[in-house]
């Protein structure tokens, strides 16, 4: 029978399988080898805060869904078309995140009794019905794994740990996917232990001709590539892109990175990244708690440095007091929450947009600072050169809000130059500057000059009490406090004739406004787009400057007769602009799963909007 | 990397014109002083000494001396001097505290400083009380004190800074007293030359809240027999008479008369600051009057790599075969793919 082959233009893949599986890794490649083909993508690993979750337990799912196509891809996706179960517990996790008619990929070694109890599965889901509808394709992985790699000199454990590349040789047949990606990434992963990279090559080779043999699967399909501006690309995630637009403002304001941070999920591939390229001169400290990350930082933001500190919500209400003391003094530094599920320790892993009032108001006494989020894990890259910029510019601590979704996510990026972006012009002290005084300010954007350590005759002290205006002396004087607090409000409200306006996606004169910030970008504008394609009156905005906001808010508002923001949150944002904008009425739409939103329940909710 | 000082600078060249405003007749001005007298000596330009400082009463500190100063928040003035000195470590970095700051709100901050050995120095004032917030005590107390917020008297336990110091792998330690100015600029001098965490406890009367704390050793009835000054290669010699001495009996430190019961200068005990093994220096630290003498002076001094030299050595030694030489070039490698 020869293959036949179904075009598709969107897929949504979901790998899941026992923390201890590999399906991160297996997703990761997977979505490599769409990017290099040439789809547009978008990627969503979700994981236990268990390293190793009880095995078999559906507690103990990791999952990697990722949606590709020959279009533009803005989120992961809802539901799969395609689920790859290693185990009952991943069939039970992901079993109402199914299409109708999807397909099912099982490993049926995996199927005995006692592991579909552990599931707490009453009777085998294979025989018992729970699957009718599906296309399932049992499949003995696990035996076959372990057949495949028989003649390979590796520990006998190590046999059925390259279970997921058979399944991922499979999905690559499923997708006429070429092996060589994987192959060449196993080369280098195992480098130095060449038999288990071979092992993990034949599997995958074993998986793909399995499918090619056995007939299981009904057809393969075919994901053309998506038409993308042109240029040279990569595949990103939010984390990485956040480390390396530091790292480009560092190099285009020349400017040494000085990171203190301390390790929190989901925030330390940012530490781990930037700990790989001291050569450019950036020091990376792993303090002994959040706090002492944050206040070395700012030390080096004293003494000149590029100063960073990358925490998530726990570590931000650790860091509170600190960025006072940075705000006080008029020190730049970029604090980076990629935000979680809250509160408290909440859920670690998984994403939230919770940390937004905490970032705008969360410290003692009258403390602007500025506060940008990034909205897809490649924006990360301009968000952070963003903060950078502000910082040093303007003189003040600027909060960068990414959070668990697109810091872990990935997707195919346009690769920038450093030259391309906008100059970073810190704000130091000419040397020949005879008229200097500690906050002595800018006139147009009320910065003080930044006079560093080791700069003869610009000698002086700062601290965190009330500094008099012009010299910096300690002063309890009542008018010279009032001063102050409203010279530095004034200073973050001035950020607004330095940041982009806000720009309107969609019909102008739609009924319905949609309102975003941060990470839901690409929920929003699959489920907008979605609509205004269907001829629905109805458009959006996204925030990515929070504080201030963008100059322009007011009136692009004011041109909708509703307006609905949407948060990860119980209401957040829709409270800043209620006492921001109080003039305009605003409808709300929250989730706190700890989960994106889904394309299917925004539709739902706006469609009721349109037609009420 | 040093750069020395053509103009001669004088003490007068770190006064500043701000209104000292420590209580009259309080510790602090002495140290200040000190530190004053000091600083034209360790052959730095003004603009390359930092103070750093927490808060409490001796965290003012940086106002008054005329250089580069950061007055922080509460606790956290190690981890600030630590940024500073890793962002740029020409400057000789001062971090001026107390036994509240460092031992209390600070307490993780200063074991990890001394930990990682970071070229800082660290002057602690210890007056055994909260100045600054009107009087409580603090964890270098002595049990039972009866203070604002102990009426009964304490029951908390107190520790010793330098013992604690010790824990956590302290290379370099020294105890002075307000007093004795001399005695302070010489050892402030010598802790600013050591390369690594060099830690001062400051022994400093508190003239209102804790006043001759420190009486029992510092009266000038007692003094002599109730302070021991140690000096790297002298043996263990005090007293009115210049004839008592420290000899080690067993596990434990025991006082001796030079003269008495067949003792001779020989058998005292010759203090090694420069010993790796840190007992003997925790015995040293650990003497409190009126059994032994309080111990004076550098205790310990052991050379041991600091942690801004080993985080620039790395730095250094990624740029001799850097995996890429710049952000573009970082940014197109890997796997990239071309849109036509």
């Amino acid at each position: 029978m020869s293959k036949t082959i179904e075009e598709l233009d969107e897929v949504v893949i979901k790998f899941a399988g026992d923390s201890g599986d590999g399906m991160q890794l297996t997703g990761t490649q997977f979505s490599n080898t769409a990017a290099f083909i040439g789809n547009d993508l978008a990627t969503f690993p979700d994981f236990p805060a268990e390293i190793r979750a009880p095995q078999g337990t559906v507690a103990g799912v990791s999952g990697f869904k990722i949606q590709f196509g020959n279009k533009q891809i803005f989120s992961p996706g809802d539901e799969a078309d395609i689920l790859i179960a290693m185990n009952p517990a991943a069939l039970k996790a992901n079993l109402d995140w199914i299409k109708e008619r999807g397909t099912i990929i099982i490993d049926s070694d995996n199927f005995k009794v006692k592991d579909f109890e552990k599931a707490q599965f009453t009777s085998n889901p294979l025989e018992d019905g729970t699957l009718d509808g599906f296309n399932v394709i049992e499949a003995p992985i696990t035996k076959l794994t372990k057949d495949s790699v028989a003649d390979f000199d590796i520990e006998n454990k190590s046999r059925s740990r390259s279970k997921n590349m058979f399944a991922l040789g499979i999905v690559y047949w499923l997708f006429s996917r070429p092996l060589e990606i994987t192959e060449n990434f196993l080369d280098a992963k195992f480098k130095s232990k060449p038999e288990i990279a071979n092992a993990n090559k034949a599997a995958l080779k074993a998986g793909y001709n399995y499918a090619l043999t056995v007939e299981l699967l009904p057809s393969a399909y075919k994901v053309k590539a998506a038409t993308l501006p042109k240029g040279k690309y990569r595949s990103i995630t939010g984390n990485t892109a956040t480390a390396w637009g530091l790292m480009a403002a560092s190099e285009r304001a020349d400017l040494d990175i000085f990171l203190g941070t301390y390790p929190i999920t989901p925030a330390s591939d940012i530490l781990h990244e930037l700990s790989k390229y001291k050569n450019f001169n950036i020091v990376t400290l792993q303090a002994e708690d959040e706090i002492a990350g944050i206040c070395a930082s700012i030390g080096a933001s004293f003494a000149g440095s590029l100063a960073v500190t990358s925490t998530s919500g726990p570590g931000l209400a650790l860091k509170g007091e600190a960025i006072g003391l940075a705000m006080m003094t008029e020190l730049p530094i970029v604090i980076i929450d990629v935000q979680r599920g809250g509160p408290s320790t909440g859920l670690p892993t998984k994403t939230e947009q919770s940390d937004l009032l905490q970032a705008v108001y969360g410290r003692n006494g009258e403390s602007p600072v500025i506060v940008i989020a990034a909205s897809t894990p490649s924006n990360c890259f301009d968000y952070a050169y963003m903060a950078a910029k502000l910082a040093v510019e303007h003189m003040t601590p600027v909060i960068l809000l990414s959070d668990g979704f697109i810091a872990n996510g990935a997707e195919p990026w346009k690769i920038k130059s450093v030259g391309e972006m906008p100059t970073v012009e810190p704000a130091f002290v000419n040397e020949n500057d005879t008229d200097w005084n500690v906050y002595k300010r800018n006139e147009e954007k009320l910065n003080r000059k930044w006079a560093t350590p080791g700069m003869k005759g610009f000698e002086h002290r700062i601290g965190g009490l009330e500094k008099e205006a012009i010299t910096g002396n300690v002063s309890y004087d009542p008018n010279n406090h009032e001063e102050m607090v409203n010279v530095r409000a004034e200073k973050v409200k001035r950020v607004a004739n330095f940041i982009p306006e806000l720009e309107v996606e969609g019909d102008k004169s739609a009924d319905v406004l949609v309102v975003g910030w941060g990470g839901t970008y690409g929920g929003l504008h699959t489920a907008v787009s979605a609509l205004t394609d269907q001829g629905k009156s109805i458009a959006r905005v996204h925030f990515n400057f929070i504080n201030p906001l963008p100059k322009n808010t007011a009136e692009i508002f004011a041109n909708f007769k509703t307006i609905i923001v949407c948060e990860l949150n119980s209401g957040q944002f829709i409270k800043l602009l209620r006492s921001e904008l109080p003039q305009f009425n605003y409808l709300q739409y929250n989730k706190v799963q700890g989960l994106p939103f889904s394309k299917g329940e925004l539709m739902n909710k706006f469609e009721q909007l349109i037609e009420a | 990397m040093e750069h020395l000082v053509k103009e001669e600078l004088t003490f007068r060249d770190f006064e500043t014109d701000q209104d000292v405003r420590w209580c009259p007749g309080c510790g602090d001005y002495a140290i200040l002083k000190a530190v004053q007298k000091t600083l034209p000596e360790i052959g730095k330009k003004k603009e390359d000494i930092v103070f750093i400082s927490g808060i409490g009463c001796s965290s003012r500190f940086p106002y008054y001396i005329e250089s580069y100063g950061f007055h922080t928040i509460h606790g956290r003035a190690p981890a600030v001097a630590s940024g500073v000195k890793l962002a740029n470590p020409n400057l000789s970095v001062w971090q001026v505290t107390g036994d509240g700051d460092a031992l209390a709100i600070g307490g993780n901050h200063y074991i990890h400083a001394l930990r990682r050995n970071i070229d800082i120095n660290i002057l602690l004032f210890n007056n055994e009380i909260y100045g600054l917030t009107k009087g409580q005590f603090s964890p270098t107390s002595k049990t039972g004190i009866k203070t604002q917020s102990s009426p009964q008297g304490t029951v908390d336990r107190s520790f010793n800074p330098g013992k604690l110091a010790l824990g956590a792998e302290a290379s370099f330690f020294a105890r002075v007293i307000d007093i004795e100015p001399k005695k302070m600029t010489e050892v402030f001098a010598q802790a600013e030359k050591f390369k690594g965490t060099s830690l001062i406890e400051i022994l400093q009367n508190c003239i209102i809240f804790n006043d001759k704390v420190f009486a029992n050793v510092t009266a000038k009835d007692v003094k002599l027999d109730r302070q021991v000054w140690l000096e790297h290669g002298k043996p263990m010699i005090f007293g009115a008479d210049q004839n008592k001495g420290l000899v080690l009996n067993g596990f434990k430190l025991e006082v001796v008369t030079i003269g008495e019961n067949g003792i001779t200068e020989a058998d005292i005990l010759v203090h090694d600051a420069y010993e790796q093994d840190n007992t003997l220096h925790n015995l040293l630290i650990c003497m409190s009057a009126p059994e032994f003498p309080v111990a004076f002076g550098i205790i310990r001094q052991v050379e041991t790599p600091s942690f801004n030299d080993a985080i620039w050595n790395q730095i250094d030694e990624s740029k001799k075969a850097p995996k890429v030489n710049s952000v573009d070039e970082l940014m197109n490698s890997g796997v990239t793919w071309e849109i036509d």
